[in-house]
């Protein structure tokens, strides 16, 4: 369970966080969606610890964000990188071999480099896993670097707007990945996303924020209403049932 | 897999290590092998220092046309020393122990630069072109300092600092080459013990995060070792502005790898190679009729140009 107590977050005299509680319980896919600026990204750094926190508390199971080993947390929570620096000098075998790195500290073992291998074979990277990463379609890289988190074997991994840049079929194909994630191997998923449509298809609940504060929380068919598209997005796209899930019109 | 590379470099090495201390000897070979065996190890200790420094400076600002001498590391030794002449007088600083100078000036370059270019890759690490500006401007900033504070002093006080300012590699400052070899030797051991979280920082910030390896600490370790062995090849050999990155941008093109396990040795023995090599070259070849320093930096300015007009900075 991730749980957050009372955070808060400035920026200069902006408050890009006011006091936000959730917790977060094991297992599905959630995800924070809200118009821009309404502090998802800086929630899910805070949690990834890729922001240093400044007021309030985050738990991940018994593990305090900010005061426990980094090597500890690394065993329970990973975050998907948008992209890594030397690519050029990495093939996909060389980053998800990296997701061991927390448990083998640079000695990978046999079971490390079974585990490597078990990884390039869920995500049908073993025909990719020789390429260099900068030869990598945009699609195929983001699949490298989910894999990488996979074969981390952690219980949490934390995704900031991982469709950017990805086509329809590379998103979709994504989503699908991470829903297999969440219902066969029983990761929790936290992601966040700008798209409604793809948190309506693919999340078990989504967070709404809004200037900072927590405004909706529940299932998406629960939450995602007309009202709120006027209220929090502020726009009047018209929203659809459609096959008893929402959907907004462009 | 990149084993073999190594291998050859360090034959290549060698055959230049024999070649500096064999060839062209008039005389007692004893005496030349002593006189040359000094002035050898501390070429072979100075581009240790310089590549391992180099390649691990790219390594945590995420960007392969920054090095050490760039960001002014060495500017900093040597306004550190301008400032001592200048506090103490010249007659007073000359009576210091040189090796105390050194343990001194490294302690207070260490601090100095672990704050400041920790603060710089902090705020700017996402922006590689503001970091690499900033880092240009603090090195000519520094440079300036330096520069008023040897207007300032007398000319005998000059004279002892103007000796501080040049790299010389044909006079390298032998005495204090037991000093230096330790300090150096300790810190080339904690670089090559940091080399599997260097692999990782090479990532990048989220990734390494993710991976348990936060940046800020792996930074400011790394920051603490370059300084410590910019500052003894600075106080042996004095600035050398562009061989770091003639060192790094040839090591990657021989070692195309991430693993730093190969990058490390590979640096260091790359500018073991270019130096020996080199200083041979020049004293028994050309007879002294350049310095090293003109050439290497003629070279190293050389690559920085085509780097950037390539534009490798990853």
């Amino acid at each position: 369970m991730i749980e957050v107590q009372d955070l808060s977050y400035r920026i200069g005299t902006a408050r890009i966080l006011d006091n936000v509680s959730l917790s977060l319980p094991r297992g599905g896919i959630l995800a924070l969606i809200g118009p821009n600026g309404a502090g998802k990204s800086t929630l899910l750094s805070l949690m990834a610890r890729l922001l240093p926190l400044q007021q309030g508390r985050i738990t991940v199971d018994d593990l305090e964000i900010g005061r426990c080993d980094d090597r500890d947390l690394a065993q329970c929570l990973a975050i998907l990188p948008q992209s890594v620096q030397a690519a050029s000098r990495l093939t996909v075998r060389d980053l998800v071999g990296f997701g061991r790195y927390p448990y083998h500290r640079g000695r990978p073992g046999a079971t490390d480099r079974q585990l490597v291998e078990e990884g390039l074979a869920l995500f049908d990277l073993l025909p990719l896993a020789e390429r260099g990463l900068d030869t990598l379609s945009g699609g195929q890289r983001q699949r490298a670097f989910v894999a990488m988190t996979y074969v981390q074997d952690t219980d949490y991994l934390l995704l900031d707007e991982p469709l950017n840049n990805l086509d329809l079929a590379a998103s979709r194909a994504l989503m699908a990945r991470l829903r297999d994630l969440a219902d066969r191997k029983g990761r929790t998923i936290v992601i966040v996303l700008h798209d409604i449509n793809f948190a309506s298809a693919y999340a078990d609940r989504v967070l709404v924020l809004k200037g900072g504060r927590l405004v909706a929380d529940g299932p998406p068919e629960a939450v995602i209403s007309s009202a709120l598209i006027e209220t929090v997005f502020e726009t009047d796209a018209r929203l659809h049932l459609v096959e008893g899930r929402p959907v907004v019109l462009v | 897999m990149y084993h073999n590379r190594l291998l050859l470099l360090g034959a290549l090495c060698l055959a230049a290590v024999a070649a500096y201390l064999f060839t062209g000897v008039k005389g007692s070979l004893e005496f030349a092998l002593m006189f040359r065996g000094k002035k050898l190890l501390a070429l072979l200790l100075i581009g240790a220092a310089q590549g391992v420094a180099a390649v691990m400076f790219q390594t945590i600002s995420g960007n392969r046309l920054l090095t050490p001498a760039l960001m002014g590391f060495d500017a900093l030794y040597v306004l550190i020393l301008s400032a001592a002449v200048v506090v103490l007088g010249a007659p007073a600083y000359q009576q210091l122990d040189p090796g105390l100078l050194m343990l001194v000036n490294a302690t207070l370059m260490s601090g100095a630069a672990v704050a400041l270019f920790g603060l710089l890759l902090r705020k700017s690490a996402a922006d590689m072109m503001r970091m690499l500006l900033t880092g240009v401007v603090l090195a000519v900033m520094l440079r300036s300092i330096t520069g008023l504070l040897q207007r300032v002093i007398d000319p005998s006080e000059y004279a002892v600092v103007q000796a501080a300012s040049y790299a010389r590699f044909s006079r390298a400052e032998t005495d204090l080459l037991g000093l230096s070899a330790a300090l150096c030797l300790g810190a080339l051991v904690l670089a090559w013990r940091m080399r599997h979280r260097l692999d990782v920082l090479a990532l990048g910030p989220v990734a390494a995060t993710s991976l348990g390896e936060p940046p800020l600490r792996g930074q400011r370790g790394a920051l603490l070792l370059i300084s410590i062995l910019v500052a003894v090849s600075t106080a042996l050999v004095g600035p050398v502005a562009f061989f770091g990155l003639l060192v790094s941008a040839l090591t990657y093109l021989v070692l195309p790898t991430h693993r730093h396990a190969i990058l490390l040795p590979g640096a260091a023995l790359i500018a073991g190679l270019v130096l020996v090599g080199g200083q041979w070259a020049l004293e028994r070849v050309f007879a002294f009729a350049t310095p090293l320093s003109v050439v290497v930096d003629f070279l190293g300015g050389l690559v920085f140009l085509l780097l950037l007009l390539k534009g490798v900075n990853r």
